[in-house]
């Protein structure tokens, strides 16, 4: 098959995964772009959609599961990492991706998201980042910067921002990536690593609403800036950036620092990115890499491997049943039975 | 008719032996004093003899309250008698008070001239003190209205030990055992049972074996040989239907139903649940019992807790999560989610005293109409309550019956009474067993999940199933299709169809029944726990001639078609709830009934003899 026609078909069978329902987001909106990775993503790793099922809460993101020709379950807000975990405990095969967002991952669902991170189930939680309120119309989120001035905050928000990616690593994601709704190629990636790792993996798109807190991002996208405002990261490979790919990252102790290479900097001299140590400090220092201070790391921060939950729960049933398989005469009798004749 | 073997029928001194029908025991100590113990082998021990039996354990709110004070106190009552009986006694007849807090703790509970055994060595100045004695009352003769029985427990324990190896404060763990042995001689109680019991629990500790078999045996001869009781007791065995008996308290005979309704539709079982007293022995009960596919999860809150057995329900499994009434409140939106997605579900609720924390081990129900309107919007669920320990389990399987047939979460009330008292349950035949057949549509061209049968039911369609992909949520859907739908019209629609829905339960449940005549002055109406006291009060004023019945619900929404029906038929209706009248106001609303409330909420169950008094008082006798 050539090029091209693989390309057709990819297409062809992303549009197997479209619902019936057509999307409502605002025109613009960079919800779009990511509901058109994921379902190439889909396609590409041939998921069935009987065996898929996107859960969500409450918020824009949210609507996400409707407009997905998959099984589909939008709760309420906050809490679709419990509602994904019910089904996958209740029906381990099942591929389960839950999509959140700023307001419902890390304010009213934070509780979840923190315990649902730590049991590690083999779920794909996509985190859309706008640090904004879009639903509700513009209120300040947990991820916008101090002083944002929104609705609820005239004066400027006095709030010191979550970082989704610190908070993720800290509960000790196994598996932990960023990536930006505009730079489709590098998302479907980093949506396809999260697919295919086996844990529960946590991705934060940063995500563009146009309406309420446009250009939020445009640090990190515009052409003009997104060489010296971000960092590609690569396994195994030296952090370097910069549109001549001429600055990197140095550790200088436990900092990191930005130098240029050249006059006797080699790029030996950089941090080398190793997202399969089992150790998570380096990729925490890696999510505290923000703008405007340092250029801010897209890729795979973390991937490692842990038993998942399901797996675990699985395996005590079993264990269980193949000690004493469960009779019901056998639960009734239990402890002292007397007869009366 | 009862297989039991009586090791210690001969009468070795004169003593009086009186017979009873019924009587009530309540062995209090410190929390550490091993109470419930002795309080479980004279259930069974009785039990085993024949006796009708009704238990109630009474534990302290604090873990591990400073010993010998008053917060520390720990009882177990015992009712048991020759005939059925429903509660576990009004009045206390005997009482074993194993230091000071305890029995200042309960002392009011016992009978005037009713039996008190003391220890007397823990009357010591300094446990005295910390009961809040200024004055030793075994010397003050402020006893003197009760049949005193002084009894150095803890020298003639020491003494029971003496050569079986246990040292020090091991020794003083098996008091226990002394004032079981004892109290076994004063009913004429088999020891077999508990002798058996203990070398099963301790039969890899041989010298604590030795020493609670040895201790046990001095209890009862003490009794038997000393010259201090001149009277004992014999409760002769009750008629009882044949069949094998267990014990099981509430919460026991509730897992034991989630587990039963599972097996029998032959689902996994998904448990859901945040700790919470006095719910938490379900989860534990759960947890040891995996090899029936019993999947339980201890979510990060009560919120996890509900959303996740939705999750559960939404991929096929028997999906339940259980709390008490804070938990309840904490899961009242997420409960809406699951009206909305119309998946099948059992919430249990045993309920506690609130509002708020409240008496955390204390009982009530003041929770009805939380679990009927205590949600957001129009938002019916389908609403049960169990009635004594043993109800439990059918309630269980009941709940999941109609959960399944009518794709609906199913809010089963118990409370703390139940959960935590015990009673005797014939244990039920396989065949007598319901089969729960559950039917998930396979692959079809054009499914809609919304597209609902004669009773208004959606099918049950899992993930997994090609063909069948829909979404469902919180949000309004449109009918059949279950699409997003903001119109008015079909807004009122589905709120009308899912109360309806509902409401067509009650075509698939029995009729409510009533105890005594069909009509008459007074019908005492309750629901949940209420039952043995009700129940047993309204027997005792027919004997007496008065023109009283009694009705149990165990259906509070939708009520049994019926329910109108008998409350007409009597003069006056009387509803007694452990709350300030919810039940009362239910009914009076749905009936126009002129139904007048008798309340208690002191965390304590009624009394037979309470609602005795109230039923003489509306009958002007
Ligand atoms: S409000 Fe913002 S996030 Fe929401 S749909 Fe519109 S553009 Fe997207």
């Amino acid at each position: 098959m050539s090029a091209d026609a693989a390309k057709v078909k990819l297409e062809l069978t992303a549009k197997h995964f479209a619902s019936d329902q057509d999307p409502r987001w605002c025109p613009g909106c960079g919800d779009y772009s990511i509901l058109a990775q994921v379902k190439k993503v889909l396609a590409k790793i041939e998921a069935k959609r009987e065996n898929t099922v996107f859960v969500s809460g409450i918020g824009c993101s949210s609507r996400f599961p409707y407009y997905v020709g998959t099984y589909g379950f939008h709760g309420i807000h906050g809490r679709a990492l419990a509602i994904a975990v019910g089904i996958k405990v209740a029906q381990p095969e099942l591929s389960v991706w839950v999509v959140t967002g700023d307001g419902d991952g890390l304010s009213i669902g934070g509780n979840h998201l923190l315990h649902t991170i730590r049991r590690n189930p083999d779920i794909n939680i996509l985190l859309f980042n706008n640090r904004i309120y879009g639903l509700t119309k513009g209120q300040y989120s947990p991820t916008s910067p101090l002083g944002k001035k929104t609705k609820s905050t005239p004066m400027g928000s006095v709030d010191f921002p979550l970082h989704p990616l610190s908070v993720a690593i800290g509960a000790e994601a196994t598996f932990v990536a960023r990536s930006i709704d505009v730079n489709v190629k590098h998302l479907a990636y980093v949506l396809e690593r999260a697919a295919r790792h086996k844990g529960a993996s946590f991705v934060e798109i940063y995500q563009n609403c146009n309406i309420f807190n446009d250009l939020a991002f445009e640090y990190a996208t515009a052409k003009t800036t997104k060489d010296e405002t971000t960092i590609y990261l690569e396994h195994g490979r030296p952090l370097v950036f910069g549109k001549d790919r001429n600055k990197g990252i140095r550790l200088d102790g436990m900092d990191p620092e930005i130098v240029e290479l050249g006059d006797g900097i080699t790029e030996d001299d950089l941090l080398f990115h190793n997202e399969k140590q089992e150790e998570p400090s380096l990729a925490y220092l890696l999510s505290r890499m923000r703008h405007p201070d340092f250029p801010e790391p897209m890729g795979v921060f973390r991937c490692v491997e842990r038993p998942v939950y399901e797996d675990l729960v699985m395996d005590q049933i079993n264990e269980a049943s193949r000690q004493q398989p469960g009779r019901l005469e056998d639960l009734f009798d239990e402890g002292e039975t007397w007869i009366v004749e | 008719m009862v297989v039991s073997t009586r090791l210690n029928g001969a009468q070795p001194r004169c003593v009086e032996v009186i017979s009873l029908g019924e009587t009530t025991v309540r062995f209090a100590g410190d929390s550490g004093d091993g109470m419930q113990l002795a309080g479980t082998q004279m259930t069974t021990t009785s039990a085993i003899f024949g006796n009708d039996v009704s238990t109630l354990p009474d534990f302290p709110a604090e873990i591990r309250a400073p010993a010998g004070t008053l917060a520390g106190v720990s009882g177990f009552q015992l009712h048991f008698g020759s005939h059925r009986l429903r509660t576990p006694g009004d009045r206390v007849n005997a009482l074993v008070a194993m230091n000071p807090a305890a029995l200042s703790a309960n002392l009011s509970d016992l009978e005037p001239g009713g039996v008190l055994i003391v220890n007397e060595d823990a009357f010591t100045k300094m446990d005295l003190s910390r009961a809040g004695y200024s004055a030793d009352p075994l010397e003050n003769r402020s006893l003197d209205g009760y049949q005193l029985f002084r009894v150095p427990m803890g020298k003639l324990t020491a003494e029971a030990c003496k050569d079986t190896g246990l040292t020090g404060r091991a020794v003083g763990r098996c008091k226990n055992f002394f004032a079981l042995g004892l109290v076994y001689w004063l009913y004429d109680r088999p020891l077999a049972p508990t002798l058996r019991w203990i070398e099963q629990k301790f039969g890899s500790k041989p010298v604590v074996a030795d020493a609670n078999i040895k201790t046990l045996k001095a209890g009862y001869h003490f009794g038997e040989t000393t010259e201090l009781f001149t009277v004992r007791y014999e409760v002769a065995p009750a008629k009882v239907p044949p069949g094998k008996y267990r014990r099981v308290s509430g919460n026991e005979a509730l897992a034991i139903g989630l587990i039963t309704a599972a097996q029998r539709a032959g689902k996994p079982l998904f448990y859901g649940s945040y700790p919470i007293t006095p719910a938490s022995d379900i989860l534990h009960f759960l947890a040891k019992h995996k090899n029936f596919d019993v999947r339980t999860f201890q979510a990060e809150d009560e919120i996890a807790a509900m959303t996740a057995t939705i999750g559960a329900a939404f991929a096929g499994a028997f999906a339940v999560t259980g709390t008490s009434g804070p938990g309840m409140a904490l899961k009242s939106e997420a409960i809406g989610l699951a009206v909305m997605t119309e998946l099948p579900m059992v919430i249990v609720n045993v309920q506690r005293a609130g509002p708020s924390t409240g008496l955390p081990t204390k009982t009530e129900q003041a929770d009805l109409l939380q679990a009927i309107w205590g949600r957001n919007g129009e938002n019916p669920v389908c609403v049960l309550a169990a009635a004594t320990p043993a109800d439990c389990f059918d309630m269980a399987i009941e709940a999941f019956r109609i959960a399944i047939g009518f794709m609906t979460p199913v809010v089963l009330l118990a409370d703390g009474y139940l959960a935590n008292g015990a009673e005797p349950w014939r244990i039920p035949d396989m065949d007598s067993l319901p089969r729960l057949d559950v039917k998930h549509p396979g692959p079809v061209e054009g499914f809609k999940p919304y597209q609902r049968n004669d009773k208004l039911v959606r099918p049950w369609a899992l993930p997994g199933t090609p063909g069948l992909e829909h979404r469902v949520g919180g949000l309004e859907s449109r009918d059949i299709t279950g699409e997003v739908c903001y119109e008015p019209e079909n807004h009122e629609h589905m709120c009308r169809i899912r109360r309806r829905k509902i409401d067509n339960i009650a075509e698939a449940i029995p009729p409510l029944e009533i105890n005594g005549d069909d009509s008459g002055e007074l019908l005492v109406i309750g629901w949940g726990s209420t039952y043995g006291a009700i129940t047993s009060a309204v027997e005792r004023c027919r004997k007496k001639g008065m023109s009283v019945s009694s009705a149990h619900l165990r259906y509070l929404d939708p009520m049994q078609k019926n329910v109108g029906d008998v409350l007409r038929r009597f003069c006056r209706v009387l509803v007694p709830e452990l709350n300030l009248g919810q039940l009362a106001y239910r009914l009076r609303a749905e009936y126009l009934v002129d139904a007048t409330g008798f309340h208690k909420i002191q965390g304590k169950p009624f009394t037979i003899s309470e609602i005795e008094a109230e039923i003489a008082k509306r009958l002007n006798k």
